[in-house]
């Protein structure tokens, strides 16, 4: 090799190494950067706060309730005829529902069930979204022509779905597979399939145009490799800002189902949005049924959407001076 | 006899939980009717925000403004924003640094125009528009009542500038601050700019104050140049006098620093060793000490007093009756 | 412009083509399948095989797909199981309510959302920029169906000040020409007819503004806080224009345009949202009916509305991109 050849291989390597570095740097700064500025901001506070109370209340309560959540025992002291319904007691913290059941064992189990019903749809939508999200994005930056042909393919589909406001196509859903918890958890996450796909394909088509994706492809490196080793982890932050936002509307959404009547037809099971659905019917004479499992969903989410705006914020770049 | 007068201009702002910073520190100049005066520094001395001061543009919360700016006989540093909103457009006319970003770009050219129009000197619209026609030409950009009904996105950078200006001339304001009007534009363009703004004040008598970091562009514009450092003034002198013969080491060092294009090849360029940030504050003595070459004893002592005659230095060691190379700068005419 | 305007419309055929299509498969995946559409979940085996010789199901899969699309073509989407009547006439009957409901909530959440968006950003850090900020946040998190009932209990069955269900008073004559309610009334000179339509748009227009509203304040207050920083606005004060001439023509023209964009989003949102909105007050729209269709499983209707829905929803953002390029003249160039 000659001289001239030599250097210019050194340069390669040590361009190479400085691209590899400086991804991975990005990657690592952004995220200590922002983790300081969310402890300083009382919002996150707040929202992490009331995330880790409620995710508490729902891994660990269960185990500690009073009462079992399905028995109506107390059916007896409640009176259709003169709309009388218990309320709190020393027996029973936040009195009985229309069916005999303890509110309050129904609470907290009923976290437990809002919770792993957010959090499954919200996978759902996460891992279809992004797989589908990915694929595109990548075979758009990446693939050349028969990829943005590909990617044009795949949105197509995408905006299919989108072309039905959320809650009418989850009610589609729902109808054609039968109203059950399933399908309900199903229905809430296909309905946001689109905004992680969308999502991430946005973001893996910046950065395959960005400078280092080009110094790496023009090495020689593999485009499965930068598109697995770079791009996707500096394109996890939006996604996990969107899947805390996404986790406070599927709740809300499973609650509009049940509202509809789609919900799951076992009303034994507490649910916080099958509850409220179910509490309406008394609301008149009995509103702190309702006015419980609202609350409970009210504060959930806004407890998840404080902290995703927060982190939002501080994952901007564009906020950093 | 001037028609503005700066006088020990300062501005500091200050945000809670975080240091006042002294942007403009004891500033003073004059303007006289038909006069170019330049205020020249690196970014971050202090020239733009004196500008806004004048005008009238800085945020009212978290800015302290002191000093006092003589115009007419009133203190526009005092003047409440109502009676200042009056005279800006109207007297006071002030161009700046980009021009795509700033003009309002869901609005047509001609709208832009007309509207200092029919604010300040009462014009039915069909009148304006008229007059804004002759505007547009006036500032040289052909084919005038086409451009009128364009956006600003379908003008080319010169063209925006050109008619910015005519925004700001439309009511022959006495008093012209242009910002860096030639910072974003291409080299064959400034110069444009610059001819048209040397004809303008010439005709209409403006005193002009020409804000940038380019000693290129004042060279061939202004009477008198102002350097800035550190939110001071750290020399002030007419034009030929600051090119021939540069006293403060920090204009010389500016001076010095261009490069020629008939400078032998492979010549070392020569900066000014150091940043900007690399400061002292005025207060325990020169600014420019860390970064300067000719620092002695007494420079760390005490801020440096403004001294001279028409040619002032605020430098206890300068350099004196030397040239500092360019005076081919001054052969632009 | 007219370019731009036929190639968004081209780029609609293959989504109402997918919607069709995906229609069409749900229409063949219903439990109990197509003839249950017609038949409900009675009759016997004979008469389900017979209905489905009718319906030609025992034809190969693309003949039924064309037929299928003939049909919607030509407007016919089958009767209601329920009332018996064609399912595109239930719809333009009940339409009209919807509407007028949509556009009452649309007043609410534009009249209040901008002016307090456009407030809060020009008192950065106040009471009322925080209190709105706050409140656009919490309102988003509020289920609107049970807003409705809240409101519906307070206002309406404690208070007396609004009527807690439907959209007329049955006790008061009012004629009806469009089905439009309050319209209707203007144009027959019944003043109290008109008037107790509007008093019956009140609460639900408030239940159903509620989310756009949220979003419509916190949108307006960020695109007036991002066009305050611009340097047009600088160049506009230097010129001494009045505040007015800077909010209107400076500030606000330029801060509209996400507002706009945003708006095709909402309407998907109102059109949902009117399905729970509408059966809380027992409003008789378009809403209130699917809620029907669905406890009666209703699937022709079902079918048939939510399908209305979806091209009306797909119109309206096709009349928003197309708006957007209007008033914002550098979209136009491409």
């Amino acid at each position: 090799m000659t001289q001239l050849g030599k250097r210019k291989l050194e340069k390669l390597e040590r361009l190479a190494e400085l691209s590899a570095i400086n991804a991975g740097e990005r990657g690592e700064s952004l995220w200590r950067e922002a983790f300081k500025r969310l402890r300083r901001n009382p919002t996150a506070i707040i929202g992490a706060g009331i995330l880790l109370l409620f995710i508490l209340i729902a891994i660990i309560g269960p185990f500690f309730v009073p009462y079992d959540e399905k028995d109506t025992h107390w059916i007896g002291q409640v009176s259709a005829r003169d709309n009388i319904i218990p309320g709190p007691s020393a027996q029973h913290w936040l009195g009985i529902d229309h069916n005999g059941r303890d509110e309050f064992s129904r609470m907290i189990v009923g976290a437990q069930n809002t919770l792993f019903v957010g959090v499954v749809a919200t996978a759902i939508g996460l891992i279809f979204g992004c797989l589908l999200g990915g694929l595109s994005g990548a075979a758009f930056g990446l693939g050349g022509k028969r990829g943005r042909q590909l990617d044009n393919v795949l949105m197509r589909f995408v905006d299919m779905l989108l072309a039905m406001p959320s809650l009418l196509l989850a009610v589609s859903i729902v109808t054609i597979l039968g109203p059950s918890l399933p399908t309900v958890i199903i229905a809430v996450g296909v309905i946001v399939i689109p905004t992680f796909a969308r999502l991430l394909r946005g973001s893996m088509i910046a950065q395959a145009s960005a400078e280092y994706v080009v110094a790496a492809t023009s090495l020689g490196v593999s485009r499965r490799k930068i598109a697995l080793t770079h791009i996707l982890p500096n394109s996890a932050a939006p996604v996990i800002v969107q899947a805390t936002l996404t986790l406070a509307t599927a709740i809300i959404e499973v609650a509009g189902l049940s509202f509809l009547g789609l919900g799951n037809p076992d009303p034994s099971v507490p649910e916080w949005g099958t509850m409220l659905n179910d509490a309406l019917q008394v609301f008149e004479f009995a509103p702190r049924l309702a006015v419980f499992p609202a609350l409970g969903i009210i504060i959930t989410a806004l407890g998840f959407t404080l902290l995703g705006e927060a982190m939002r914020e501080a994952l901007d770049p564009k906020l950093r001076k | 006899m001037s028609l503005l007068d700066v006088q020990e201009l300062s501005v500091v702002f200050t945000q809670r939980g975080r240091e006042d910073v002294k942007a403009v520190d004891g500033v003073s100049f004059r303007v006289g009717a038909g006069e170019i005066v330049g205020v020249v520094g690196e970014s971050g001395c202090g020239k733009s925000v004196t500008a806004l001061a004048l005008m009238g543009l800085l945020p009212e919360k978290g800015v302290v403004v002191k000093g006092r700016a003589e115009f007419d006989g009133m203190d526009l540093l005092a003047l409440d924003q109502r009676t200042m909103r009056d005279l800006r457009g109207r007297e006071l006319g002030m161009i700046f640094q980009d021009p795509l970003s700033s003009l309002n770009p869901v609005v047509p050219i001609g709208k832009q125009v007309t509207e200092v129009l029919t604010r300040h000197r009462g014009m039915a619209n069909d009148v304006a528009t008229k007059e804004a026609e002759l505007l547009l030409d006036r500032v040289g950009i052909p084919d005038p009542r086409r451009r009128l009904k364009e956006y600003p996105h379908q003008l080319s950078g010169g063209m925006r500038q050109r008619a910015l200006i005519a925004m700001a001339v439309a009511c022959k304001p006495r008093v012209l601050i242009a910002d860096e009007p030639t910072t974003a534009l291409d080299v064959t363009i400034q110069a444009q700019i610059l001819e048209l703004l040397k004809e303008l004040v010439h005709e209409d008598g403006t005193a002009l104050i020409m804000i940038t970091h380019d000693l290129g562009v004042v060279a061939g514009l202004c009477d008198t140049i102002n350097v800035l450092y550190a939110g001071k003034v750290v020399e002030s002198a007419p034009r030929k006098p600051l090119f021939a013969t540069p006293n403060h080491p920090y204009t010389r060092g500016l001076l010095g620093s261009i490069p020629r294009l008939d400078s032998v090849r492979g010549e070392p360029l020569n900066p000014i060793p150091g940043s900007v940030r690399d400061l002292l504050p005025w207060a325990e003595g020169c600014a420019f000490a860390p970064r300067c070459e000719r620092v002695i004893e007494t420079c760390i002592e005490a801020t440096p007093e403004l001294l001279g005659g028409p040619h002032k230095y605020r430098c206890v060691n300068p350099v004196l009756g030397q040239s500092a190379g360019p005076e081919h700068l001054l052969e632009q005419e | 412009m007219f370019r731009f305007v036929v190639r968004r419309l081209l780029q609609l055929i293959p989504v109402l083509l997918g919607l069709s299509l995906l229609l069409f498969v749900w229409l063949h995946r219903l439990p109990g399948g197509p003839e249950t559409a017609l038949l409900g979940e009675r009759g016997t085996p004979e008469t389900r095989a017979m209905v489905r010789k009718q319906l030609g199901l025992d034809q190969p899969i693309l003949v039924q797909y064309g037929r299928f699309m003939k049909r919607m073509l030509t407007g016919d989407l089958g009767n209601s199981i329920d009332t018996k009547q064609p399912v595109m006439q239930e719809f333009l009957d009940r339409f009209p309510g919807t509407v007028e409901l949509t556009i009452t909530a649309m007043i609410f959440a534009i009249g209040i959302g901008i002016p307090l968006g456009y407030l809060a950003a020009r008192r950065r850090a106040s009471w009322l920029d925080n209190m709105s900020v706050a409140g656009s946040l919490v309102a988003v998190c509020v289920p609107i169906f049970f807003l409705g009932y809240l409101v519906k209990q307070l206002l309406a069955v404690n208070l007396g000040w609004f009527p807690p269900a439907g959209r007329q008073d049955v006790t008061i004559s009012a004629t009806h020409v469009t089905n439009f309610y309050v319209v209707d009334g203007i144009l027959t000179g019944e003043w109290d007819a008109a008037w107790d339509a509007i008093m019956h748009l009140v609460l639900p227009g408030l239940t159903l503004a509620s989310i756009p509203l949220a979003i419509i304040v916190r949108i307006t207050r960020a695109s007036v806080l991002e066009v305050l920083g611009e340097d047009y606005v600088r160049t506009a004060r230097a010129k001494g224009l009045t505040e007015r001439r800077i909010r209107g023509r400076h500030i606000l023209r330029n801060a509209m345009l996400p507002i706009i964009t945003v708006m095709g989003l909402l309407t998907g949102g109102l059109l949902s949202g009117a399905v729970l909105t509408e059966t809380v007050f027992a409003f008789t729209g378009i809403g209130q009916f699917v809620r029907q269709s669905i406890s009666n499983l209703d699937y022709p209707v079902l079918m048939g509305f939510i399908m209305i829905i979806a091209l009306i929803y797909v119109l309206v953002n096709l009349v928003v991109d197309v708006s957007y390029g209007l008033i914002d003249p550098r979209v136009r160039v491409r």
